[in-house]
């Protein structure tokens, strides 16, 4: 075991994965010369060169189609959005085309693409940058939907689907590429299978279902309650699509409690379709409703003092734990 | 071949995709065929001379407007119309229907149904080429509508920067749906963009098939040899409407006829053949003979099984341990 930030790890896939298959390129906006926008791609000109490390004008409709069309035709692409905000232009590309292009052709076509890049809030980039689009994705058969929180997922999450011949919504919590995580060794070549969620923690108390930086929020308020006797069972899908339902569901048939958190805005999304699972499937478990600790449903302002009331924190999760605990007052205990 | 074998050659697949496309229009009146159905009768020659000019280990790629290149390509009729009719042995098994039809194994990458969407696609083919190494051109056809978006304009951005060997062809038909050219362009010539993008250009009446044979044989030879892509603008006319529901109040009646007695490809090709020496025989035999593999197609068509419930579950994702794990839609 090794230590490496979540930002190095996924370099380290995409390098691994280039070496083992000449089919799997990179494209995208200053993935090569400048080293990437968030330096994901760091080093990987030097290695692979200029025809599998492909710098791209801005042009997201355009490359991404590119890159849809090379991978209808046996190509391997990853192409890198500088962020998901900017995928917003190339949506067409990704639902029209490479979600539908094995459908609409009986199984001919097979696109095996993974699209990649920074998702939601950072810090004060405004309403335009600061969109969590894993709603729009997930609700989209013919992709898979993958959202790593740790350094350890990312590596094997995107070994994964890299090698799935399938088109894959693979997002990068953005304020997450400087985190470091414990890695094995290059040679375990780990890969990660989708639809596998992950228990992050034990606990008997409330199952807390979350992903991308709120994670990192939960797994410290873990600690908090732990000392208050209170132990929450954390559960990080790993993907949003296909979304293992079983994990959660079993762990709430144990907890009888369950709060999902996330940054995504809280009308319908991956959020509400967990709940929703919940409900029907442990419907006969429950001692409390099943919330939900999410950003406030209004476009993202730029000055901190009100970014930082949008962004769901650990006073929201707090007080939402709270509330399927039937727990009275900000500081329970 | 002799010219004159070549010729009836390309008159038989023109004449074939009239036939095809004429009883497709038959069969949606009478309710075989559902959804949007958009002829190709009147652009024949289009088609054939591109195929007549390419490997068949070239692709092809076009917009909706897709029946005759499936034909050309190698498709065969009776899975062309098991696809409109919604038929398991359909060329998508009944999944795509008239706007989505493809054939992997004749490298026809589909029809596409959102306007100018298809481009890009093109244009990663022909990456994927030079990426290999390979000296597979593309050809991408779309209506002069598709000038105007935004994935148009990205896909032929990309192609010059990157001289990628893909042949960008305009089926220019005049309207896009029910608006003329004139309403939708400041320009006349629609190629006036290609040196904007670096890209060679070319521009001719496309209602006679060997014309069309040599001019984009051009095209796709500058792609084959590394000189890069090239923007076509190929005028020429639709004798029917935009889709079976247009009622084509756009045009004159006159206009269009004027248009079917001076540039029906079919018939300048017979002219020609009959200057060839081509006896009124040889033509009626011909057309008995298309005619008789039409008739098989449709009772072909009509004697399929259904689209299959299984296909529709089964051609989401490629990769079965995704479908094992489930996010189908069940009751709920």
């Amino acid at each position: 075991m090794r230590e490496v930030t979540y930002r190095d790890a996924l370099r380290e896939a995409m390098a691994e994965e280039m070496r083992r298959d000449s089919t799997v390129f990179v494209m995208g906006e200053e993935v090569g010369y400048y080293q990437g926008a968030y330096k994901v791609t760091r080093g990987l000109l030097e290695e692979f060169g200029a025809a599998r490390v492909v710098d791209t004008p801005i042009a997201e409709a355009g490359f991404a189609g590119v890159g849809v069309g090379a991978a209808m035709t046996g190509l391997r692409p990853i192409i890198e959005f500088m962020t998901w905000n900017f995928s917003l232009v190339a949506f067409d590309q990704i639902v029209n085309n490479a979600a539908k292009m094995y459908q609409m052709s009986a199984g001919q076509f097979r696109v095996p693409i993974v699209f990649r890049g920074p998702n939601a809030t950072a810090k004060q980039v405004g309403a335009q940058h600061s969109h969590a689009v894993e709603p729009f994705y997930t609700n989209v058969p013919g992709l898979h939907v993958v959202y790593p929180s740790t350094a350890r997922d990312a590596k094997g999450l995107l070994k994964t689907a890299i090698r799935s011949d399938d088109p894959v919504v693979f997002l990068e919590g953005e304020t997450l590429y400087g985190l470091k995580g414990e890695l094995p060794d290059e040679a375990e070549d780990e890969t990660i299978p989708f639809g596998k969620a992950r228990i992050a923690r034990e606990g008997k108390h409330v199952t807390v279902v979350t992903w991308g930086r709120p994670y990192w929020t939960v797994m410290e308020l873990a600690k908090q309650y732990a000392k208050e006797g209170i132990e929450l069972e954390v559960i990080d899908p790993r993907t949003l699509r296909p979304l293992d339902h079983e994990t959660i569901v079993e762990s709430v048939k144990k907890t009888n409690r369950c709060v999902v958190v996330h940054e995504h805005w809280s009308f319908g999304g991956p959020g509400a379709e967990i709940v929703d699972r919940v409900q029907r499937e442990a419907f006969d478990y429950l001692d409390a409703p099943v919330l939900r600790a999410s950003n406030l449903d209004i476009p993202m302002p730029y000055a901190a003092h009100l970014e930082q009331k949008v962004i769901v924190d650990a006073a929201r999760i707090r007080e939402t734990i709270q509330k399927v605990l039937y727990a009275r007052g900000e500081n329970h205990g | 071949m002799s010219s004159k074998e070549e010729l009836l050659g390309y008159y038989r697949q023109m004449h074939l995709i009239r036939r095809v496309e004429e009883e497709a229009a038959r069969a949606y009146v009478q309710g075989k065929i559902g959804g949007f159905l958009h002829l190709y009768i009147g652009q024949e020659a289009i088609a054939v001379g591109c195929e007549a000019a390419l490997e068949k280990t070239d692709f092809v790629i076009t917009t909706y407007r897709d029946h005759g290149f499936a034909l050309v390509r190698g498709t065969p009729p009776g899975a062309v119309m098991a696809e409109l009719f919604g038929k398991d042995t359909g060329c998508a098994r009944g999944l795509g229907g008239s706007m989505h039809m493809f054939d992997g194994p004749n490298r026809f990458l589909g029809g596409h149904g959102i306007v100018g969407g298809h481009c890009a696609l093109a244009a990663g083919v022909a990456f994927r080429s030079k990426y290999l190494g390979s000296s597979d051109v593309v050809v991408c056809f779309f209506g002069e509508g598709a000038t105007n978006i935004g994935g148009f304009h990205e896909a032929l951005s990309l192609a010059g920067l990157w001289k990628l060997p893909v042949v960008f062809v305009c089926e220019n038909n005049l309207y896009s749906m029910g608006t003329p050219l004139e309403r939708t362009m400041p320009v006349k010539d629609l190629t006036d963009k290609a040196p904007g993008y670096g890209m060679a250009r070319d521009r001719f009446q496309g209602q006679d098939v060997l014309e069309v044979k040599k001019r984009l044989g051009a095209a796709i030879e500058r792609a084959r040899t590394g000189e890069g892509p090239t923007l076509v603008e190929i005028i020429t006319y639709r004798f029917r409407g935009h889709s079976m529901s247009d009622p084509g109040k756009y045009r004159t009646a006159e206009e269009v006829e004027e248009r079917k007695k001076s540039g029906d490809p079919c018939q300048i090709a017979r002219t020609k053949l009959r200057e060839m020496g081509v006896s009124d025989d040889e033509l009626t035999a011909l057309d008995a003979n298309v005619e008789a593999e039409v008739q098989a197609a449709i009772k072909f068509a009509d004697e399929s099984a259904p689209a299959l419930e299984a296909s529709m579950h089964h051609f989401v994702l490629a990769s079965d341990a995704a479908n094992a794990a489930g996010h189908e839609g069940e009751a709920s």
